[in-house]
């Protein structure tokens, strides 16, 4: 017995870090998708000319919270046909994944659950993808004819577009030679290059592969609203949709975190070598004040004093936040204590970036088919992210030639990226021959993917 | 059956069969073989409700067929028992009909185009389309002080004089409506993916059209150019000048075309006709019983979604011996099965809602 105590304590004692980080997570995600929600109503209300939530604090900034309530005292129901032992894993799978590949991120260089993996962003996009297990049994399990279709096309789906995104990974990580996920920013910041510049082609293939994969518009064919009610979400309701809910946010999370990584600097501050630019590192306060100052103006707007006080509150935090952002700039002596904090700034500010434009894209076009879809993975994005890896070794192969290093590495990818642009120009004109000649609604047995 | 066959009930609670319409589909994986259209949950006996009611009550009825165009509606019924009254409603009259009717064509279509392209995938245009409708729904409750079931129109003429902005509003609509169109059009005629989904599904030829009946745009799509505003013209439709628009595949994206340059043309009617408003009576001489002669009457108009005809069977009393109304929507759906076979899940609910059907009218 003692024995056992000995090394939980031990095992505190040496893991007590990433333990209160897990445990910040779990606390704190849900909470941030909560967030990432009302962004994603208020923009959308934005773009389609009316105001979005508006009743629940201040500009409907409580709204996440009284939703997750809302779910959380629903009745519980499972459907009396279905699997319930598996109904009842399905979600908890869903999520559970999404949270584990969150430990493999990187923030901050201080920032890391899982640190120091060497195959971290195998790691990472792994887990993320045995989210998929839960949308597949939660879909059979409902015995729903509108859940198994959007469970086959989900699987069907991320098959597909699990290969693009790979192989859009391996041509970054052809620049970095480590899976290694700090490692992978370190040689971005040593290069003084994000690798979105020396790989173009493959941050857009991640990009459309990652909607897909996350099953956004217009990708959302799984939970296809107008076809399939909700898809495999279909007989799900209450807490367990919210946790098939928070798989979903939180896999958009994963998927922006990992492009952040591997194709935009990660935690790096935009030209975080060019000296005289220095004065960026104060971007991060000046946001911070901005957004205080925004909420002490519309304070007087508020209707009720408990609205205004909250405002106040809020604008309080802001402000607090930027003078945390304000130290390492001013005071040297504590900066590699604070380096993280402007890390963990730049960090999420790309990652919202990336939501915002997943956002975007589904505010504003319509949904693709099934068959479309399939066809658009499997003969346009795997054959052109396949070619994209090639030239971009070749380009390393010559660049090793040259000795090109940084910026100059431009010189030999540039040409690559335009090679395998004209390449998919190609395929596009040969997919439209393609439709001239046979009836572009003849069957294609698509599940086979 | 097969083994590897699936039947799957699409409504009648489902997100987009635009109401209550429950459709019965055979599926092989995601590919439709067989369908069949279940209808009659909104079924309220209109036609029977019409035996006991007088000309004038029967009248506030017909709105709640098609509830999205229920002006189109009344202008039919009240032309058919004007008909057989052989009364006709005075000039002025006619005009702001020609109006109403017209806004509410514009008003239909928006609601269309917002709901289709919804079910496509498409959010944001839903809300651009119900901004410029609400517009217009204003018109009509400033005018009559309803919104949607309207009961514009009196049998002979109108009760309400047009209030003292009409024109001026109607006029400000129109112009801003004509870059509004042009917002809906950026969003989707050129996009990639909205012509994918809608081009080359739900094909309905010209000679399958006129064989299932079918009216309207969607008739017209197929490329037959038949508007009973042309063919047959009623209210004041000699007076404008206006083009038919149609399409040549008879496809979605036709039907989607022909009713975008629909809404063009009708918001030029409006144009024309509030420039030159004839003054004079709005209400024809009627009695306040009308007791029309034993006869029978078929009156058709051109409605939003095709052809709404009445035929009124009169016996010489008060009430209608027997009222038969004859929905677009109704034997629109008719084409639904020929339409959606061979196309996938995705394409079915595209199909229902380039068809612009309203249950309330399907079941009356």
């Amino acid at each position: 017995m003692n024995a056992i105590l000995q090394a939980t304590i031990e095992f505190l004692r040496h893991y007590w870090a990433p333990l209160l980080c897990g445990v910040a997570i779990v606390a704190i995600l849900p909470l941030a998708v909560g967030y990432i929600v009302l962004v994603e109503r208020k923009l959308m209300a934005d773009m389609q000319a009316r105001l979005g939530p508006m009743r629940v604090g201040p500009h409907g900034l409580l709204q996440p919270i009284a939703d997750a309530l809302k779910l959380l005292i629903k009745e519980d129901i499972i459907p009396d046909n279905a699997d319930k032992m598996v109904f009842w894993l399905a979600p908890v799978l869903s999520v559970g994944a999404g949270l584990l590949s969150i430990a493999g991120l990187a923030i901050g260089p201080a920032f890391q659950i899982a640190q120091d993996i060497n195959i971290g962003i195998l790691f990472v996009v792994g887990i993320s993808a045995m989210g998929i297990f839960g949308i597949v049994l939660g879909g059979w399990a409902s015995n729903s004819h509108y859940s198994l279709m959007g469970a086959l096309r989900s699987s069907a789906q991320l098959v597909s577009y699990e290969t693009a995104a790979g192989m859009a990974l391996v041509s970054a990580l052809l620049f970095t030679g480590t899976l290694n996920i700090k490692s992978i920013v370190e040689v971005q910041s040593n290069e003084g290059i994000w690798f979105v510049m020396l790989a173009p082609v493959a941050f857009f293939t991640y990009l459309v592969a990652s909607i897909a994969e996350t099953n956004r518009a217009p990708f959302d064919l799984p939970e296809a609203e107008s076809e399939l009610v909700a898809g495999y979400m279909t007989e799900f309701s209450g807490f367990r949709w919210s946790l098939y809910f928070l798989a979903e946010y939180t896999n958009m999370i994963v998927v922006a975190s990992v492009a952040t990584t591997l194709f935009l600097g990660g935690w790096l501050r935009p030209f975080a070598h060019v000296s005289w630019l220095n004065s960026l590192d104060f971007l991060p306060t000046l946001f911070m004040v901005v957004v205080a100052a925004y909420c002490v103006l519309r304070m007087p707007k508020q209707p009720t004093r408990v609205q205004q006080l909250f405002m106040l509150a809020v604008a309080g935090l802001c402000f607090v936040v930027a003078l945390v952002l304000l130290v390492p700039v001013v005071v040297p002596i504590a900066h590699p204590f604070y380096a993280g904090i402007h890390g963990g700034f730049w960090f999420i500010c790309k990652v919202s970036l990336y939501i915002y434009f997943f956002m975007w894209l589904r505010f504003t076009i319509p949904r693709y088919r099934f068959d479309q879809l399939m066809r658009l993975g499997w003969h346009f994005l795997i054959p052109l992210s396949i070619i994209n890896v090639l030239l971009v070794g070749v380009a390393l192969i010559a660049a090793s030639y040259l000795n090109l290093h940084g910026w100059g590495l431009l010189l030999v990818t540039t040409p690559a990226a335009v090679i395998t642009l004209v390449v998919a120009l190609l395929i596009l004109s040969a997919e439209k021959q393609r439709d001239v000649r046979h009836d572009p609604n003849a069957a294609s047995d698509f599940y086979a993917g | 059956m097969g083994a590897d066959e699936l039947v799957i009930n699409m409504g009648p609670q489902h997100p987009s069969t635009h109401g209550v319409l429950r459709v019965k589909l055979k599926l092989d994986g995601e590919r439709v073989i067989g369908s069949e259209c279940i209808i009659g949950y909104l079924h309220r006996g209109v036609e029977k409700i019409a035996e006991n009611r007088t000309y004038q009550q029967f009248a506030p009825y017909v709105d709640r067929m098609d509830y999205v165009a229920a002006v189109s509606s009344g202008l039919g019924y009240c032309e058919a028992v004007e008909k057989l009254l052989v009364v006709e409603a005075p000039p002025r009259a006619r005009v702001i009909r020609t109006i109403l009717t017209e806004l509410q064509r514009i008003a239909s279509h928006l609601l269309w185009l917002g709901t289709h392209a919804l079910d496509i995938g498409a959010l944001t245009p839903l809300f651009y389309c119900f901004r410029e409708r609400e517009e217009i729904l204003k018109i009509f409750e400033k005018y009559c002080g309803a919104r949607l079931t309207t009961h514009a129109f009196r049998i002979g003429g109108l009760q309400y004089e047009a209030y003292d902005t009409f024109e001026t509003e109607v006029e400000r609509f129109c112009q801003d409506f004509e870059s509004r169109i042009v917002e809906y059009e950026d969003l989707l005629t050129q996009n990639r993916i909205w012509i994918g989904r809608t081009k080359g599904v739900g094909i309905l030829s010209a000679a399958d059209a006129i064989a299932f009946g079918v009216t309207g745009p969607v008739l017209r799509a197929s490329g037959v150019k038949w508007d009973i505003r042309k063919a047959a013209p009623y209210a004041a439709y000699d007076q404008y000048k206006f083009e038919i628009p149609v399409g040549t595949t008879g496809d979605t994206y036709d039907r989607y075309l022909v009713r975008m340059e629909e809404m063009r043309q009708s918001r030029l009617i409006c144009l024309q006709a509030i420039e030159n408003i004839p003054a004079g009576p709005i209400m024809a001489k009627v009695g306040k019983v009308l007791k029309p002669p034993p006869g029978e009457v078929y009156h058709a108009i051109e409605a939003p979604k095709g052809e709404i005809g009445y035929y009124i069977v009169s016996d010489g009393t008060v009430m209608p011996y027997r009222v038969h109304i004859r929905p677009p929507s109704f034997i629109n759906l008719q084409a639904f099965d020929r339409m959606v076979r061979g196309h996938l899940v995705a394409d079915v609910v595209a199909i229902i809602g380039t068809i612009d059907i309203v249950l309330g009218e399907v079941d009356r």
